[in-house]
């Protein structure tokens, strides 16, 4: 197993406040994650420091190879206006940032790109629709045509099926596995328990502190499953307190 | 067609100053369409008007130093302007307080420390200035700042404005890519405060926002791209100016209320008329639904 992602004793903090503590392991290159866990266990806070946007209070992540540009991260639904005047396609086009910057234009070839993802996404003819004109599936589409075109090696997806229909989620997945197939590593913070076992070999569980981490069927277990409720019900209590100081 | 003539033309053909006046508004507006446009879209449309404010102080330092010099009065309004947006933007990124507290609460120090430098160190009259501006005294001095202003912000705006909307849409985004946004935000906040400095000599402070907002929210009912917007804003805009300085001139009413209330009737007819989201179109919707 070669890392792409090596995690040594990383401690991520919200507010002062511990969210995760002591994280050590590594992500395998090529490798397909889940990322599991109950309620403020630390899963949203772990996407943000591996996409750059929170820095470690404690610990380190080694990244093998990768640059900035090399890395994806699709945010919880909310971080996106809605309402901003955007096109479809100006959407997708965004993807291609870190080959044309703020100025240089986007040439033909580079849009043949992102037509030919927003048809993967099954949305041909939207274009030139506005983005806040779409279904909530529709957008997490066209999203995802977006991650096609910026085509990272690294892909980090934060909760990408919630409140997304069945039949999305089921195109989406099929995305995911694609990419997969191409050799990309994927993180994916996820809930539904029966998806993490049909799509994702690798899974982490967590609730604050690594519960368990490797193949999915020895991670999904009920003893590791209780255990994490427990470690999330000890929590309020005194949460501010790193008791798991070495 | 004489009427007509004296009406619409005359005013201009006959004095410099209404000439003066109406290329004020083209530069004003040409600036304000898509910094206002931007205010809108950024969620930010009331902070312009703290930020118009937040000038007062500065302006009035300027003032004391070197009496009614518009190079002092601007220079000392846009360092106090720029003061406020980035000290609010700094604290709003470094403690949990929202952008919008910060402004407020600033701006509300600028303004009262803008009142009291006036009122001890000049009269009722500048302040009046000051606040309400007055378009038909625009120098060639003056006139020259506001070109050199538009020029300026239209040609940041386009370096900026692929960045910008990004940013804008998807905060994120950008953030993952380069490990900072804060520098659009910045650049952006600036030319804010250069087009409120440039627009308070003409029409002061309070209604130097009114042309920025005002065209800008009423294009939303119409267009519905970023390009559009501000090429509608920005035509509405100078529309407002060229209308309200006929009616200034016509019935005598003071040039920056008669421009910013033109400015506010297209707004209010955008509102119940307009092609997109307007009332108009929320009552046809009803109706069509009951049938």
């Amino acid at each position: 197993m070669q890392p792409m992602i090596a995690l040594q004793d990383l401690t991520l903090a919200y507010d002062r406040h511990p969210a995760v503590h002591h994280l050590s392991g590594a992500f395998a290159k090529g490798s397909l994650t889940a990322v599991i866990g109950p309620n403020g266990a630390g899963k949203s806070s772990l996407l943000q420091a591996l996409a750059g946007l929170k820095k470690p209070a404690e610990g380190k992540m080694l990244f093998d190879g990768i640059a900035r540009h090399d890395v994806s991260y699709l945010p919880q639904y909310q971080a996106i206006d809605e309402t901003f005047p955007i096109s479809v396609l100006d959407v997708i086009q965004m993807g291609h940032w870190h080959r044309v910057g703020p100025f240089r234009a986007i040439n033909k070839a580079l849009h043949q790109q992102s037509h030919a993802a927003l048809s993967s996404v099954g949305l041909d003819g939207f274009a030139d629709r506005a983005f806040g004109s779409l279904s909530v599936g529709q957008r997490q589409r066209v999203l995802f045509a977006r991650l096609m075109v910026a085509d990272s090696r690294l892909i980090l997806l934060d909760e990408p099926f919630t409140a997304i229909d069945t039949r999305t989620t089921k195109d989406l997945l099929r995305l995911v596995e694609r990419w997969h197939g191409e050799g990309r590593t994927i993180i994916a913070v996820l809930h539904d328990f029966e998806q993490v076992r049909r799509h994702f070999p690798q899974a982490l569980l967590m609730a604050r502190e690594l519960v368990a981490w490797g193949a999915t069927p020895t991670v999904l277990t009920s003893e590791n499953l209780l255990a994490a409720r427990a470690m999330s019900e000890a929590w309020d209590v005194d949460a501010d307190i790193c008791r798991g100081a070495a | 067609m004489t009427l007509v003539y004296d009406w619409l033309v005359g005013p201009f053909a006959d004095f410099a100053f209404m000439r003066r006046a109406l290329v004020a508004c083209l530069a004003l507006a040409l600036g304000s369409g898509p910094v206002g446009v931007f205010l809108v879209l950024r969620r930010m449309s009331l902070i312009g008007d703290t930020m118009a404010h937040s000038v007062l102080p500065g302006a009035a330092v300027g003032f004391m130093i070197s009496g009614l010099s518009l190079p002092a009065m601007s220079l000392g309004g846009f360092l106090a302007g720029l003061a406020v947006a980035l000290v609010s933007g700094l604290v709003s990124r470094l403690t949990a307080q929202k952008e919008d507290a910060s402004f407020a609460s600033f701006f509300m120090i600028s303004l009262a420390l803008g009142v009291l430098l006036v009122s001890t160190h000049g009269n009722s009259i500048d302040l009046m200035h000051v606040l309400f501006g007055s378009i038909l005294g625009v120098d060639d001095g003056s006139l020259l700042l506001m070109a050199a202003v538009t020029a300026v912000s239209l040609i940041v705006f386009a370096l900026i404005f692929r960045g910008l909307v990004a940013e804008c849409f998807d905060p994120t985004f950008l953030r993952t890519l380069k490990g900072q946004g804060g520098a659009y935000h910045t650049i952006f906040l600036v030319l804010v405060v250069l087009n409120m400095v440039a627009g308070f000599q003409a029409l002061g402070t309070l209604m130097a926002v009114g042309l920025m907002m005002l065209p800008a929210i009423g294009a939303r009912f119409w267009v519905g791209q970023v390009w559009s917007l501000i090429g509608l804003a920005t035509l509405v805009a100078f529309c407002a100016g060229y209308i309200g300085l006929v009616l200034s001139f016509r019935f005598d009413w003071p040039s920056g209320p008669a421009i910013v209330l033109t400015a506010g009737l297209f707004y209010l007819l955008s509102l119940f008329f307009g092609r997109r989201d307007s009332l108009l179109i929320h009552f046809l919707r009803r109706s069509h639904l009951r049938s």
